[in-house]
């Protein structure tokens, strides 16, 4: 596939009262791990639902492999604030990873084997085959993230959204987000992070994009991730954090 | 002065209903009014059964005790795990049912119209007069919905910054002592109270208008609660009165002119309020995208 | 009474208006599950009130009482009462709950006019308009009852074609908007035919109650299983029970509408399940805490007995 897996050329959004995003431009490149920073309401989230189409732009242009986000929905994997859904709707782990195939299917036709065997490799990946038929309630929230994760992963896409992944959940899930994500990377996948813990920020991410209502910086994470940008994007309420860009990465 | 008498029915209907429909939408609760107003039906059914007669106090006692069923009912649900207008719409179709069928079970012994719990008769309400020692003091559902209308102006007067941070802030309301439970039965004890006493002249359906749209386009005017209350009452009054003569004109039901007069200025509001309207919003988001372009 | 039931049930009349409210629970228990997962409970109760003055106007312009012509009144209305909420809710400050109320009473307030205006035009045709307040389902002509079956067989289709969309969108929009699913057709469809299952409810069981026909038997459904596709058909089993209860009833016992049966039939199956089902219910979370209480207390005494000792120790 030609192009950047995402190029976003002056975004504007604003919800009912105040503009969110301002003319924000970047591409990113392929196969990295890419880490979008910024304080609370800075428009992290409202970046990546306004790529994703899920709420509307005032101005800009999204592109995705050269070509308008409609045409490539099938390549693009998202993986919501777990939050944003109803944890007593009724249904189990396997049924939600099952899903992320339903893009495949078409209309329909219904989920079979096939999409059952899928789901349960990629429960598996995320550490939580023994989980398949647990009402989804009845989930910790670490374990409601891997099984976002795991239908992310059924979704088989080249490109993956994800929102605040770490946020909430036990070290397990931790690592097996990191493993998960390595294993992206090394399938020549992208993927798009928030993440708001700035300790692990080198230790996970090639790239970095700094963002407060404005885009600040972004680039490689060695380059990006510096004191003066940090200062930037947080202003002066984060000196304190900003020993972790000065942190050599050897130590981490 | 039977315009006379009509008007100041509905306006009362409408200042009760006002004070309390204010706190409703403030506490998102606007659809527990909804419930109340259906579900009184059977209190009233069994006063009338037990007195058989409109004996107005025991209805006013029957329909106050089966609000506050419906409200601890509700709760009870909700407590459960359920989701509130889930739990809202069971309780309140349930006990409407058995309104419905103790009522039709015993149409021989129950003077009262189906029809007119949903829309009530305000057209008669001035031939239903109160007789005291052989003076005519007056229609008896204006005095029954004046002594409502005192009762809640004493309890939302005496406890105003009670109710208000109820509205605002259950969880801090309790952190300083309020009991927040009890101003929430006495809330739901007051707007069962008021539909009843709205109940045979204005219908179910009024009551839910009148404790809903007039609060509600007060709530677009406004962003003090004192104010609120105040718009809200004259919203309902300025309702009731054109609905009256718009009801005239057309020569249909009074009760359902008075709430589609509401409704017009719920949509007047809507676009045009200066401070929530649409036009100031659209207004906003235009001088704001010249500004990102 | 019994011979009264042989003979009802030989009625070929009275198989079929038996046959169209069992369809007509069966529709609206598979719809309402949809719109009780989706938070949606009290729209159907909306609906219903906003469908008066589509009816009105519907006989109004036609002059004939035509169930056709009344349910396409009766559809744009609630479409637009749909239409009318959302447009409160998204550009306006005012919360949900609210919304409803206001669409639901000035709709119903418009209904009234129209429908005293036509009362008091002196036609003589009026006369069966005001059935729509409570329902009578023994009344209905065989038209109306063929009409109410087709219509809820059509919703039990679509439900099934399209029961993996609903799912989704139901359970998580945003994801199924990212993944390319037409979630604003599918949610615009799913209203449609909620306000389909109310229009045709509303014959049988009136306005008022038509909204405890979508929520009370989808509720009664979630108390028995975990599994979406199950618990949909659990609450059409659930509907169509209410439904061929009412109907039944209220046939035979005179001086009973069919509305309010149906609707405690259902409410009397909510409740049984509410107690009795198995893990969800009230009496098995009940068990589960008095179990955990006493094997905590085991515990206790356990380490009251364990510390008992060591302290006994530690005095030799």
């Amino acid at each position: 596939m030609k192009g950047y897996p995402l190029e976003v050329s002056h975004l504007t959004v604003a919800y009912q009262k105040k503009p969110v995003l301002r003319s924000v431009s970047f591409q990113i490149p392929e196969g990295k791990l890419i880490g979008v920073l910024g304080p609370n309401g800075a428009g992290k989230s409202t970046l990546l639902k306004a790529v994703l189409g899920l709420i509307p732009a005032l101005d800009g242009e999204v592109r995705i492999y050269d070509r308008p986000y409609r045409e490539q929905r099938k390549i693009i994997g998202y993986v919501p604030q777990r939050e944003s859904v109803d944890w007593d709707f009724p249904t189990n782990a396997l049924d939600v990873v099952m899903m992320g195939r339903y893009g495949h299917l078409g209309w329909f036709r219904r989920p079979g084997t096939k999409e059952r065997q899928i789901a349960m490799e990629c429960l598996a990946k995320v550490g939580m085959a023994d989980f398949a038929g647990r009402q989804i309630s009845q989930l910790s929230g670490g374990q409601q993230q891997r099984v976002f994760l795991a239908r992310a992963l059924a979704q088989n896409a080249q490109l993956y959204f994800m929102d605040e992944p770490f946020s909430g959940v036990d070290a397990t899930t931790e690592k097996a987000i990191i493993n998960l994500l390595h294993e992206l990377k090394e399938q020549g996948k992208t993927v798009l992070v928030v993440h708001h813990d700035l300790s692990t920020v080198k230790e996970y991410f090639d790239h970095v994009l700094l963002l407060n209502g404005e885009l600040v910086a972004a680039g490689p994470t060695e380059e990006t991730f510096t004191p003066a940008n940090l200062h930037s994007t947080y202003g002066g309420r984060i000196a304190m954090l900003a020993d972790f860009a000065t942190v050599p990465s050897g130590t981490v | 002065m039977t315009d006379f008498w009509i008007i100041l029915t509905g306006t009362l209907v409408a200042a009760t209903c006002g004070i309390l429909g204010c706190f409703l939408v403030l506490r998102k609760m606007a659809m527990v009014g909804d419930a109340i107003s259906h579900s009184v039906l059977p209190g009233i059914a069994i006063a009338f059964l037990i007195s058989s007669s409109r004996d107005s106090m025991l209805m006013l006692f029957g329909a106050a005790v089966l609000g506050l069923i419906t409200v601890f009912l509700i709760q009870l649900l909700q407590n459960s795990g359920l989701q509130s207008d889930a739990s809202i719409g069971i309780v309140f179709t349930a006990l409407f049912a058995i309104g419905v069928i103790i009522i039709s079970r015993n149409a021989a012994h129950i003077d009262l119209d189906l029809d007119c719990v949903l829309f009530g008769e305000i057209a008669y309400v001035q031939w239903d007069t109160w007789v005291w020692n052989g003076y005519d003091m007056g229609p008896v559902a204006v005095w029954m919905l004046g002594g409502t209308l005192l009762i809640v102006l004493a309890a939302i007067g005496l406890f105003y910054k009670q109710f208000k941070l109820c509205a605002f802030d259950p969880a801090l309301a309790a952190a300083v002592g309020i009991p927040v439970a009890l101003f929430h039965y006495m809330l739901m004890g007051l707007v069962s109270l008021s539909t009843v006493a709205s109940f045979e002249s204005v219908g179910a359906i009024l009551v839910v208008g009148m404790l809903i749209i007039p609060a509600a386009t007060a709530y677009l005017l406004t962003d003090r609660l004192s104010m609120m209350i105040v718009y809200s009452v004259l919203i309902g009054a300025i309702s009731a009165t054109g609905g009256y003569y718009a009801a005239k004109w057309l020569d249909a039901s009074i009760a359902g002119a008075m709430v589609t007069v509401a409704g017009i200025l719920f949509v007047l509001a809507f676009i045009l309020s200066p401070s929530h309207g649409l036009v100031a919003r659209l207004g906003k988001r235009r001088r704001m995208n010249s500004a990102a372009a | 009474m019994l011979a009264d039931l042989i003979r009802w049930f030989t009625d070929p009349n009275m198989q079929w208006i038996l046959a169209g409210s069992l369809l007509l629970g069966l529709g609206s228990g598979v719809i309402g599950s949809f719109t009780f997962l989706r938070k949606q409970s009290l729209l159907g109760d909306a609906l219903a009130h906003a469908a008066l003055p589509g009816i009105c106007i519907a006989f109004m312009l036609s002059g004939v009482k035509s169930v056709g012509l009344f349910m396409l009144g009766a559809i744009i209305a609630g479409m637009l009462a749909t239409f009318g909420i959302s447009a409160i809710t998204r550009y306006s400050r005012i919360k949900q709950d609210a919304a409803l109320g206001i669409v639901l009473s000035v709709f119903f307030g418009i209904g009234i006019v129209l429908l005293t205006k036509i009362q008091h035009s002196g036609n003589g045709n009026q006369s069966g308009l005001d059935k729509y307040m409570f329902g009578q389902a023994a009344s209905m002509m065989l038209s109306d009852v063929y009409m109410m079956g087709a219509v809820s067989v059509l919703l039990i289709v679509v439900c099934a074609l399209l029961f993996k969309e609903f799912k989704l969108v139901s359970f998580d929009p945003g994801f199924a908007r990212g993944m390319g699913l037409k979630v604003a057709f599918l949610e615009q469809l799913l209203l449609l035919m909620t306000v389909i299952a109310v229009v045709v409810g509303i014959q049988a069981v009136g306005v008022v109650l038509v909204a405890a026909l979508l929520i009370t038997p989808a509720v009664a459904a979630r108390y028995w299983t975990d599994a979406l596709g199950l618990m949909v058909v659990l609450a059409g089993v659930f509907g169509a029970l209410s439904g061929v209860t009412g109907t039944l009833i209220s046939s035979t016992l005179s001086n009973l509408p069919t509305g309010p049966v149906t609707v405690l039939a259902a409410t009397a199956l909510f409740f049984v399940s509410a107690v009795f089902a198995p893990n969800r219910g009230l009496l098995a979370k009940w068990l589960r805490h008095l179990r955990s209480r006493s094997e905590v207390q085991k515990y206790a005494g356990r380490a009251v007995v364990h510390q008992s000792q060591t302290v006994e120790r530690g005095t030799e």
